[in-house]
């Protein structure tokens, strides 16, 4: 463990190098660049506020904001995006990188690592574009959005050690890749994002609060458009449960070190 | 040349399948199944090389050269054994680096530096000299989807031997440049030796093998079947290519400390050969430019269809200098019948520079001694060349030059 933290540290300007890199050549042969990083999750909101806020009339209870729902939606969506970047970046994180792992020697645990920095920076990016539309309809700074880079770190705790046990195993059996592509949709809809929770039966709430992301998602709405702190208790546990992940994730990594270039 | 800077003990390298997969997740934490199938690319390698020495690996496809090397170089894990390593590896393996197409080439000089485990500091100073030596001008920052597979070799090569390495592996990258470059590349290789660097090296070129290597391993079937001098080991494996199915290689030793080494069907053999001057008298040592006659004596065992003698001439370390056969001169003859003997005489001006030389002889029934050999018999014979009155040149090459020189 120390060992690997020292070679982290030994490649920390390469991990710096690649997330620039990353960012660049993702975004090398289009002509808006680096725009598409933020227009593509914003038309999504968008098409959501159109679609389920204009046509389908849903409302937010308890509020005379008209542009709740908007608000509402971006701010889940801002949560799930990263989260949902996070998992299917690791899923073929070491799949993609096949012919670089075969060819050279470096620290492997560095690739999971360029993956969380660049997925962040994209968040960041995205995070900054909806604030800046937050304030354009109204809804004004307040203190308790200073928890967001809280519950940015929960997030990434979160996905990237679900991210680096299912990237793991994607490596020896690769249909994980191919069922996690249909559960990371149901589990979408299964997170209070574009709906609030409490249009649905109680015994199906229940349910949903046993699932992480709205307790994550929830709380990123919770904070920027209610102005209410964060669900400390649950994050709490999502960490917990994280960390225990990224255990698992981390000895399993290990152990499948030797074997991996073998099926590669 | 004093301490080990590579050591492989009873190394072996399996791949395993499993009937499922998570059969072999399991044995991962201590639960261990009986994989499906398991194929032994290598089992129980075991060699030393010591610093400074450079050695050689041949051995035809499939003989698990190339994973060899990725153990040695840390890409693959062994299944069985170990590999200690002392200094800093550098590595060439395939072709390419895993480049990014569409970073330029200075970008993936940095990148590749950077997955070497170079600081900023020290890629800000190799960039220069990394640009300088691939030679790729304005396309070095071009991205890389617009280069030429030479041109990925240059980049490829100029960043891993930028900085003179311990230990260097080269898994056959060369061989895809262009000549220029080749030679180049050579040259720092060849420096790198001079400064103290150990080279693995693969390539199933003999010439770079015998003219790199103080030391070469023939690989067959995942074993060291042969490790030793590389002209001798070169030599077997040659033999080992012409008879992979009638499998007769002899290796006889001579009274130099020398090995012969000789197979084939034996339909024919070489009965005598030797080397007369213009007086007729048998030498062992010939001037410069000397008019010589090869005389060889070959023997049917077996009535054959066609018999084509073929000899060459070869320097001390084995690279060919002159080499023709009887089909090229349009001299086969057809139709012999058992126990006829066939005389050659090729008479040449031996326009060689001073130095050791052996004839290698073949008798097969075409041009090519992989269909039909009869007989392949390297270190045929061994002569000198001195120079006895010409001025003094070097190499193997005697080119008489007329050299005009004026005061203008």
């Amino acid at each position: 463990m120390k060992l690997m933290l020292l070679a982290i540290w030994h490649y920390r300007h390469f991990i710096l190098t690649s997330i620039k890199n990353d960012l660049r050549t993702r975004f090398a042969r289009s002509r808006l660049g680096a725009t598409w990083m933020i227009l593509q999750p914003l038309a999504q909101g968008v098409i959501y506020a159109v679609v389920l806020g204009r046509v389908l009339g849903t409302k937010l209870p308890n509020t005379n904001n008209e542009y709740a729902y908007v608000i509402y939606l971006l701010a889940g969506l801002a949560g799930w995006t990263l989260f949902a970047e996070l998992i299917t970046r690791c899923l073929t994180i070491f799949v993609d990188n096949a012919s670089l792992l075969k060819k050279m020697v470096f620290p492997r645990i560095c690739l999971p690592l360029i993956v969380s920095g660049s997925s962040l920076l994209n968040n960041l990016f995205l995070l900054i574009a909806t604030l800046g539309i937050f304030i354009a309809v109204g809804n004004y700074p307040n203190w308790m959005w200073l928890w967001l880079p809280m519950l940015i770190v929960v997030t990434v705790l979160f996905g990237l050690a679900l991210g680096l046990i299912l990237g793991v195993l994607n490596v020896f059996v690769r249909d994980v890749a191919q069922v996690m592509n249909v559960i990371m949709q149901l589990w979408f809809w299964l997170t209070p994002i574009v709906y609030a929770i409490g249009i649905l039966p109680g015994h199906f709430a229940l349910v949903l609060r046993l699932n992480p992301m709205y307790a994550i998602c929830s709380s990123y709405q919770q904070v920027l458009l209610w102005g209410n702190p964060p669900h400390f208790k649950t994050l709490g546990a999502i960490v917990v449960v994280s960390l225990v992940l990224l255990g698992i994730g981390m000895s399993l990594f290990r152990k499948a070190s030797p074997d991996m270039v073998d099926v590669l | 040349m004093s301490a080990a800077a590579l050591k492989v003990e009873g190394l072996g390298k399996a791949f395993r399948e499993y009937s499922m997969e998570w059969r072999r997740m399991l044995g991962w934490f201590g639960h261990s199944f009986r994989p499906a199938s398991e194929t032994w690319v290598l089992r129980n390698i075991s060699f030393q090389v010591f610093a400074g020495e450079s050695v050689g690996i041949v051995g035809q496809n499939g003989a698990g050269k190339s994973t060899l090397l990725k153990l040695v170089t840390g890409t693959l894990r062994p299944t069985e054994g170990t590999i200690g390593v002392v200094g800093r590896v550098a590595a060439i393996l395939e072709l390419g680096m895993g480049f990014n197409p569409e970073l330029t080439g200075r970008e993936n000089a940095r990148y590749t530096a950077g997955l070497m485990g170079m600081s900023p500091e020290q890629i800000d100073a190799i960039i220069p000299a990394v640009e300088a030596f691939a030679e790729i001008g304005e396309y070095f920052d071009e991205p890389l989807r617009t280069y030429s597979s030479g041109m990925q070799v240059r980049v490829a090569f100029s960043v891993v031997t930028a900085m003179r390495p311990e230990i260097l592996i080269i898994d056959e990258a060369l061989s895809v440049g262009d000549a220029y470059f080749a030679h180049k590349s050579m040259a720092r290789i060849r420096e790198f030796r001079k400064q103290g660097t150990t080279l693995l090296f693969v390539s199933h070129d003999p010439g770079a093998i015998q003219s790199l290597c103080d030391r070469a391993i023939l690989l067959e079937h995942g074993k060291v079947l042969m490790d030793g001098e590389p002209s001798e080991v070169m030599d077997y494996y040659n033999a080992l290519v012409a008879e992979k199915e009638n499998a007769t290689v002899e290796v006889k030793h001579l009274a130099s400390g020398k090995a012969q080494t000789s197979s084939g069907t034996r339909d024919a053999v070489v009965e005598t050969i030797a080397l007369f001057n213009s007086s007729g008298e048998p030498v062992e040592f010939v001037n410069v430019g000397e008019s010589v006659e090869l005389r060889v004596r070959a023997r049917l065992r077996r009535a054959v269809p066609r018999l084509v003698f073929g000899y060459m001439i070869k320097d001390r370390l084995g690279q060919p200098v002159f080499g023709t056969n009887t089909h090229h001169t349009g001299q086969a003859l057809d139709g012999l019948a058992d126990d006829q003997l066939v005389e050659y005489r090729v008479a040449f001006p031996m326009n060689i520079g001073p130095g050791s030389y052996s004839v290698s002889t073949a008798l097969s029934s075409t041009e090519t001694h992989l269909i039909d050999n009869y007989e392949w018999r390297d270190l045929a014979l061994v002569f000198n060349v001195a120079n006895q009155n010409r001025d003094l040149f070097v190499g193997t090459a005697w080119v008489p030059p007329r050299i005009e020189v004026r005061r203008v």
